[in-house]
């Protein structure tokens, strides 16, 4: 039944960073097999639902310096600074090298390419393709990557766990959708590309897909999640479909209003209420600051009650049709066809939602884990670029960056490997005989995959949200290890082989409660407010405990075990966050 | 607004079923609610071996393409109360193999993509820190065409694909057309070879159902009509001018 193929790289996903990194590998090594196993086809992948821009410093008033230092202010200190400023110096070169593989970023009337302003950041550096920049960005990687013979694809390919020998990973175990069929697919190197979690929560602007496949893999097989209590709120999504507005609408000048129709965030610490947008303040405040701003607006009653819970409004009407219609297309055509709201004539109403983890598989600069053989790229890993808060833009050029430098190191790594072990196959057999056991021919079972996972949602948005306390996280931790006893009683109504996406969706499930726990778990001893994490019974950074990185290990019985590593401080000493002034 | 509606949904798995059948099932109305949202409730709460593909649910990743009451649709982007008092009919997009429910395979178009050299080429590179100049303008000349998603409702749509799988089809003649167009591309004429002969772009006899389908305004057939005069200007230039010369 198992059927086996070889390849030098195995890149798991095939988004941003796995096509960029696959890209990468062919230039360098033309000589070397590569492939680029996904569970959907490549272009379906998440990357295509970023909106915004990418930033990288292109006018001739930024510095490099000033993109690191927004970055590391927007961690609140949390990012390696080292890997800061790898990544501003890359960041330019990569996106024009995706200028000259025919991405269609704005222009400039003159010709040149445009460039916008974004949320954090002093100055403006955000390189856009209107507001579908993610989907251009993927859409050109991908037909790219399409000329290049050494890239084999494995499209819609559920890869269910890692083989490792030795304490080297060679290779992955494969479900191919469309036949049921196992495969082991043997490697020097494997490149975990698979994005975020944002699953996990109930509310949230990601895509089905996006259900932490890769950091439950990583993390199966021994390598460490960092940082993984920092989740981003975006503070606009639209109410029920978690529909991401993008930031651009604010850099463009767009207000949030409170139900007064006042500019609240000028209360909340982040400047004064302009006209015009300016940079580092209100709308253009970092996205975590944002966010706690709602829900402090919220207790104070000035929000605007909606039939989804509560909403703040996005005033985009004084920009004018002809902005809206040219910079923010795709913002109109979402709020017309899922809320039937015209920008041009009518405020939009929008709340904070679960958009992105800043957390993920530890890798040091060029990619690689700790764990020999292993590499991961994009939201999956963590650098760290991003520290406690992710700067919005910065993304796009993180998986171009990392996904690039990953494929080259995984190159090189591979080039000096002998092949995988026969003995491997073993594995795979043994993961054949799983899958079957626990899930195809295993009798019985009463718990359904959408109440459980239902309920790890609630349970995530209930206690591990914008705001958590060391209460609300224990009962978290307890009901998620509840869930995990549960999910063995799984009850699957498809048995068969041939495309069961309910089968994948409960390896999805599995994936997904085991990044809970882990978040919970370093959430609850992470005891200060930082970024994004922000606890109502420690509100204060405390440097001098948690200056560190959290990363979190699973332990022989499966349980999250949280230790700490220290951030790597280069040039710009810890200070306090300031916006607006 | 009546509270519920009928779905009449295609089963089929061909280890049991000689051929596709309807089943109906009845599921909340709800005003929000899109074509993919009563399929997931059907999945998560009737039956959970309804298989079919989705993933961003905002229009713009393309998985989600069926037919919706004989109409191309992404089912995401498709609203259940237009349907009311329904039954609402979903099946498998049309012109493909059905692999299962509603999943039909569509790698026939990945391998017509990538014959259509959907990349830049180019004679000779310049140096990464030197962009190239392109005008609003210029952009105009090709955007439209970078728009498509991919999700092959025009594929479903086609009649001349319907007839001749040959055919290289709307969307990737429209991608072939995005890098003619696009002014820092040299490579029409090693596109022209793939896509001029038989199945390609003259199998086509304009009906435009591709266009009126498309959710994103790409206007495959336009491009089809574009590439002919591309097509018939690059084969005047054979003659005129020596091989290799653009």
């Amino acid at each position: 039944m198992l059927d086996i193929s070889s390849h030098d790289v195995v890149l798991v996903g095939g988004g941003g960073a796995g096509l960029r990194a696959a890209i990468a590998i062919s230039e360098a090594a033309p000589n070397l097999s590569v492939a680029v196993v996904s569970k959907v086809y490549p272009m379906r992948s998440h990357t295509v639902a970023a909106e915004g821009g990418a930033a990288g410093v292109r006018l001739a008033d930024d510095s490099l310096d000033d993109h690191a230092y927004d970055t590391i202010s927007g961690g609140d200190w949390l990012c390696d600074q080292d890997a800061v400023e790898v990544f501003v110096k890359e960041a330019p070169v990569e996106l024009m090298r995706l200028e000259h593989w025919g991405c269609p970023w704005s222009r400039e009337p003159d010709g040149r390419i445009a460039v916008r302003s974004f949320g954090g950041m002093k100055n403006t550096r955000t390189w856009f393709a209107a507001d579908k920049t993610g989907f251009h960005m993927l859409h050109t990687l991908f037909q790219t990557s399409l000329k290049y013979d050494a890239v084999t694809r494995y499209d819609e390919y559920y890869v269910t766990r890692l083989l490792v020998d030795d304490g080297r990973v060679q290779g992955v175990v494969a479900l191919e959708l469309t036949t049921g069929k196992v495969q082991a697919i043997t490697a020097k190197a494997v490149i975990l590309c698979t994005g975020g979690c944002g699953r996990v929560f109930r509310f949230t602007t990601n895509a089905a897909i996006k259900t932490g496949d890769g950091m439950a893999l990583a993390y199966r097989a021994g390598a460490p999640l960092k940082d993984m209590e920092f989740v981003q709120y975006h503070p606009t999504g639209l109410p029920f479909t978690g529909i991401l507005i993008t930031e651009a609408a604010r850099a463009e000048g767009g207000y949030l209003l409170n139900k007064d129709g006042y500019r609240y965030l000028q209360d909340y610490n982040l400047g004064t209420a302009e006209p015009k947008p300016v940079l580092r303040s209100m709308e253009l405040g970092p996205r975590d600051r944002l966010s706690q701003a709602f829900v402090r607006e919220q207790e104070k009653g000035r929000t605007v009650a909606g039939p989804y819970g509560p909403v703040v409004n996005l005033d985009l009407r004084h920009l004018g049709a002809k902005t809206i219609s040219a910079k923010l297309p795709f913002v109109r055509e979402l709020c017309l066809k899922y809320e039937h709201i015209d920008p041009i004539t009518q405020v939009i109403p929008v709340r904070p939602v679960v958009h992105y983890m800043m957390g993920g598989v530890h890798t040091d600069l060029n990619g690689a884990t700790p764990v020999k053989g292993l590499y991961a790229a994009g939201e999956v890993a963590c650098v760290s670029i991003n520290g406690a808060n992710r700067l919005g833009s910065n993304s796009l050029p993180e998986l171009l960056v990392f996904g690039a430098r990953a494929g080259r190191a995984a190159a090189a790594y591979a080039a000096e490997q002998k092949p995988p072990a026969r003995h491997l196959l073993a594995q795979a057999l043994d993961e054949e005989a799983r899958l079957q056991e626990q899930f195809l021919q295993k009798s019985g079972g009463r718990e359904p995959i959408a109440d459980l996972r239902d309920e790890m949602q609630k349970i995530m948005e209930q206690c591990a949200g914008i705001y958590r306390s060391g209460e609300s996280l224990a009962g978290a931790a307890g009901k998620l290890h509840e869930l995990q006893d549960r999910f063995r009683d799984i009850r699957l109504d498809d048995r068969g082989h041939l495309f069961n996406t309910e089968l994948i969706s409960a390896l999805e499930l599995s994936c997904m409660l085991e990044v809970a726990e882990t978040m919970a778990q370093c959430a609850m001893e992470r005891t200060e407010s930082r970024g994004a994490h922000q606890r109502t019974d420690y509100p204060a950074r405390n440097d001098e405990k948690f200056l560190a990185h959290s990363m979190t290990y699973r332990t022989t019985e499966g349980r999250p075990r949280v230790g700490y590593a220290p951030v790597t401080i280069t040039r710009w000493p810890p200070a306090e966050r300031v916006y607006g002034r | 607004m009546a509270n519920r509606i009928t779905l009449e949904v295609t089963r089929y798995h061909p280890a049991h079923d000689e051929k596709p059948r309807l089943e109906a099932y009845e599921v909340p109305l709800r005003k929000e609610w899109v074509v993919l949202d009563a399929l997931n409730y059907i999945k998560d709460h009737l039956d959970g071996s309804l298989s079919f593909r989705w993933s961003c649910r905002m229009g713009v990743c393309g998985s989600c393409g069926m037919t919706v009451n004989g109409v191309p649709k992404l089912t995401c982007a498709t609203f259940l109360s237009d349907y009311a008092p329904g039954p609402v009919r979903v099946e498998p997009m049309k012109n493909f193999p059905v692999l299962r429910d509603l999943i039909v395979d569509t790698s026939d178009f990945l391998l017509k993509l990538a014959k259509s050299k959907p990349w830049i080429i180019r004679k000779v590179e310049k140096p990464l820190d030197e962009e190239y100049f392109q005008t609003p303008t210029q952009l105009d000349a090709y955007k439209q065409f970078s728009m498509c998603i991919n999700c092959m409702l025009c594929y479903a749509a086609c009649q001349v694909y319907g007839l001749d799988p040959l055919f290289s089809g709307p969307a990737a003649i429209a991608l072939a057309q995005r890098y003619n167009l696009d002014s820092r591309d040299q490579g029409a004429g090693e596109r022209l070879d793939i896509l001029s002969h038989h199945e390609g772009i003259w199998g086509c006899t304009f009906v435009g159902e591709c266009t009126k389908v498309c959710p994103n305004n790409v206007d495959p057939a336009g491009a089809i009509q574009q590439y002919k005069l591309t097509a018939t200007m690059e084969w005047v230039k054979s003659f005129v001018l020596p091989r290799g010369a653009k």
